[in-house]
């Protein structure tokens, strides 16, 4: 009854997201203001409508009702409610649910914005939406329904079917398999539901966009409306792919936070297209410049987050057999195929439309720079895209299976990467229009002289690695172009009006928060940095079986086997947990307890490094074998990870400044329109 | 005793404090990538399975999977590595028995050398368009103030004024 009543929501709320679609052409062609409203209306009646339907599934979750088929693939007696409950994004069918959800309270929080300065949008907002959803809601009805159930002929035969089959009954498991071990982790608990708010918030920058080129109104008004939804967006997407290597770094004990498989990257390309896009829009916004470019750039990002949607969870690429004999497979690709086709047909239509107001005059201006790191940008997606889908090219040209893996992104992107830190410090020292190596000197000489002493230290200290003294030298030269930044804005200010330095900082971030927000990102982005050149270029490792008390070294670090024990405990694990002592310098300074659970229900194993972290580096242990009932001896995998620590801090560093950039302002209509008539008054004086 | 910094003196001991964290921190790098850990047979088999994939686990390199198809492999390479292989050999005996995707990286022959070639020569494609277009604006205005939007001046007026010409240019 109540799978019926969750499966209904769900086709009802399809149904209206049509209806929108309808009401809202229709009211646009034949001129009835009614018609649209009552599309809006439909918009704001689907999200009320899938939140019962989520609310129903996720009384399923919580509850075993294992006859649900979802409930029983995704769930088990052991779980904790918790995890039971967060199974909700942990399968295909759910997870395009949550998606829906996600879509429909976005699209209702936009609708219900006032529309009077772009009632023209509105519509096409809504039609546009709704389409997105309708298409995300058709996958969960006719596809990967959630509310399924299993239907069990005479005593061996179970098949799964919404409505029973003729002469079947309902089958109910004792329990069901429970999810990927892999996932029961807090950090998979928030990954998902953040990089799908990524995901999701992006839709709605896009709407706008196609909103503008259906109506004409190339001006950027959209950009200026969807700003702080694109910021936002932004945040989510970069907070859930650190998150996710948080996850990968915590448990799936293989020592580093980023493999180059093809799911990671399905998230990381949105994010790049997002990035680039962050860049130019502001390109527009300042000069006039790039609409098309920027039109361009959403679209991408709109196709590559379903794109990644439909990756993330379905693991479909992975051959042509496997993507063939999936279902949902070649629907998303004609449906990226089709979005893809139409939005870029409008582009063209309105090609002359979006040309630029004004010309580019100067190779070393501010937009160039910011159009350069869009170069850089688009070639770190290519190689990314590339690499994801070449082994399915690859199958169905030759026959041949190969593997893209992390040797080939981390040649063909690492100087990329290090153009982008380059880039990062020279373009705040250039200016808007024009800019000459001269004023570009003037502003960098300093910073660029101090950071020179990074690179000598090393040197002197006997590092001999090139790319690593030069990405240190980078990081040392964008850390102090920002900062010095930062300081002669802050001292200028205070000494001008005779304030205090920090009420000066202080209020260089409430009142340019979008450049100051963007330099914090910056330092965040610096942070990161310095973690990924110590884990890439220095990270060491070992492995080796040791007896009781016996230990092994990497370094200054060294790891002692002291004890291990065997118990299973109540979710269905079976720990095998070690205690091992760390020394430093022959000083015992740490206990780690690294373990290998092992999950009955599934019978698949989950390996929990044991780390000591400090800014300067993680020693990162991982139990690989052990002796059986005796356990005299036991083999452990020791990594030394530098720096990795400063991933963690530069992702809060990056945190505060999007969320420093992206603060709603009190009032921006009042502020603007006041700085406006000061400005006037200003120039009539 | 109070002890009064100049300014001066101030960013001085800014510059120098913040040089001397990022040294210190990256010196602990340097240190550790100095001293040479000791070579178990382990670390052996580790270096040349880290450049494998077996075909069950995809997108896992063959020296961190858990699985107890990997470990036969791994126990595999050892008994390669003893009977006098070299990587070389092992690597090709891999991609014999199991073809190509037993590698991290599609070898570099026929087909494959699209993987290699395609990226860069769409990059090399967007640089040159990236060029033409900037060479094809490059209409330096003489006339045009040059300002440098890091100049350290309280510039609250001016981006005031950019916002009214901005404003008043559409």
């Amino acid at each position: 009854m109540l799978a019926n009543l969750g499966y209904g929501a769900t086709f009802i709320t399809f149904l209206v997201s049509i209806y929108a679609v309808a009401a809202a052409l229709y009211g646009l062609y034949q001129k009835k203001p009614n018609w649209v409203d009552s599309s809006r209306n439909a918009m704001l009646l689907t999200f009320p409508l899938l939140t019962l339907s989520s609310a129903i599934l996720l009384y399923f979750l919580g509850t075993h009702h294992y006859e649900v088929e979802y409930v029983a693939h995704v769930t088990s007696r052991t779980m904790p409610l918790y995890l039971r409950l967060t199974a909700w994004w942990g399968g295909q069918a759910g997870s395009l649910l949550f998606w829906s959800w996600l879509m429909s309270a976005f699209a209702s929080a936009v609708t219900l914005r006032k529309w009077d300065r772009d009632r023209e949008f509105l519509p096409w907002v809504v039609v546009i939406s709704s389409v997105t959803l309708a298409f995300f809601l058709a996958l969960n009805i006719f596809v990967e329904n959630p509310f399924a159930r299993l239907w069990q002929f005479g005593t061996t035969e179970v098949v799964k079917a919404m409505f029973p089959p003729p002469g079947g009954f309902l089958y109910f498991p004792a329990d069901g398999q429970g999810l990927n071990p892999l996932l029961r982790h807090p950090g998979m608990v928030i990954h998902p539901p953040l990089l799908y708010l990524g995901f999701v918030s992006f839709v709605i920058p896009y709407a706008f966009a196609l909103s503008a080129l259906i109506t004409g109104r190339t001006d950027d008004r959209w950009i200026r409306i969807t700003r702080r939804w694109t910021l936002w967006a932004w945040l989510f997407l970069s907070l859930g792919l650190v998150l996710g290597g948080r996850w990968a770094y915590d448990v799936l004990g293989w020592g580093g936070y980023w493999g180059w498989d093809p799911v990671e990257i399905a998230a990381f390309m949105p994010w790049l297209t997002g990035t680039a896009f962050l860049h130019s829009v502001m390109i527009q916004e300042k000069r006039g410049l790039l609409k098309q470019w920027n039109m361009v750039l959403i679209i991408l990002t709109y196709d590559l987050v379903i794109f990644g949607t439909f990756l993330t969870r379905s693991g479909v690429l992975s051959s042509v057999h496997a993507f063939a004999q999936s279902a949902i497979g070649p629907l998303f690709f004609a449906f990226i195929g089709i979005t893809l086709t139409v939005s870029l047909a409008l582009v063209m239509h309105r090609w002359r439309d979006l040309k630029a107001e004004v010309q580019m005059t100067s190779l070393l201006s501010r937009e160039a720079l910011f159009l350069l790191n869009n170069l850089l940008l688009m070639g770190i997606l290519i190689v990314c895209f590339w690499g994801v889908i070449f082994p399915l090219i690859s199958e169905l040209v030759t026959g041949q299976k190969v593997t893209v893996g992390p040797p080939f992104y981390e040649r063909a992107t690492g100087p990329l990467f290090a153009g982008l830190l380059l880039l990062m410090g020279i373009a705040p020292l250039s200016a808007w229009r024009y800019s000459t190596l001269k004023t570009l000197g003037r502003s960098a000489w300093k910073p660029a002289l101090v950071s020179i002493f990074v690179p000598v230290i090393l040197v002197i200290q006997g590092m001999r690695n090139f790319g690593a003294i030069f990405g240190f030298w980078l990081i040392a030269f964008v850390t102090f172009v920002t900062v010095y930044d930062f300081w002669r804005s802050v001292r200028a200010r205070s000494r001008a009006r005779g304030d205090h330095m920090l009420a000066s900082f202080w209020h260089l971030l409430t009142t340019r928060r979008r450049r100051y927000g963007g330099y914090i990102i910056h330092l965040g982005v610096i942070c990161m940095s310095l973690g990924i050149i110590g884990i890439e270029i220095f990270q060491t490792e070992t492995q080796g079986t040791l007896a009781l008390n016996e230990q092994i070294s990497l370094g200054r670090y060294s790891m002692s086997y002291d004890q291990l024990d065997i118990y299973d405990v109540e979710d269905g694990r079976n720990v095998a947990r070690a205690v091992v002592g760390v020394y430093k310098d022959g000083q015992r300074i740490d206990e780690l307890y690294p373990r290998r659970d092992f999950f009955y229900d599934s019978q698949q194993p989950m390996t929990i490094p044991g780390v000591r972290s400090t800014i300067e580096d993680d020693f990162y242990i991982l139990l690989v074998d052990w002796e059986e009932i005796s356990t005299q001896r036991a083999t452990f995998k020791v990594y030394h990870n530098p720096l990795v620590k400063w991933m963690w801090i530069g992702s809060w560093v990056f945190l505060v400044g999007t969320l420093v950039a992206a603060w709603p302002d009190k009032d921006p209509a009042y502020n603007t329109s006041s700085k406006r008539r000061k400005v006037r008054a200003a120039v009539k004086v | 005793m109070i002890i009064k910094f100049r300014p001066s003196a101030y960013k001085i001991t800014s510059i120098f404090l913040l040089i001397f964290f990022l040294a210190s921190l990256i010196t602990g790098v340097a240190a550790a990538q100095g001293d040479d850990p000791a070579g178990p047979s382990a670390d052996e088999v580790n270096a040349i399975a880290r450049q494998l994939f077996c075909p069950v686990c995809e997108n896992t390199p063959l020296d961190v999977c858990a699985t107890q198809a990997c470990a036969q492999w791994r126990a595999l390479i050892r008994e390669k590595l003893a009977a006098g292989w070299s990587e070389e050999e092992i690597k090709q005996y891999f991609v014999d028995q199991y073809g190509a995707r037993a590698l991290s990286e599609p070898p570099r022959e026929g087909f494959n050398w699209l993987v290699y070639i395609v990226p860069p020569i769409l990059f090399v494609a967007g640089a040159y368009i990236l060029y033409r277009g900037l060479r094809s604006w490059n209409q330096v205005d003489e006339q045009l103030e040059i300002s440098s939007a890091s100049e350290p001046v309280d510039d609250d007026y001016m981006a005031q004024l950019e916002d009214q010409l901005n404003s008043s240019r559409k």
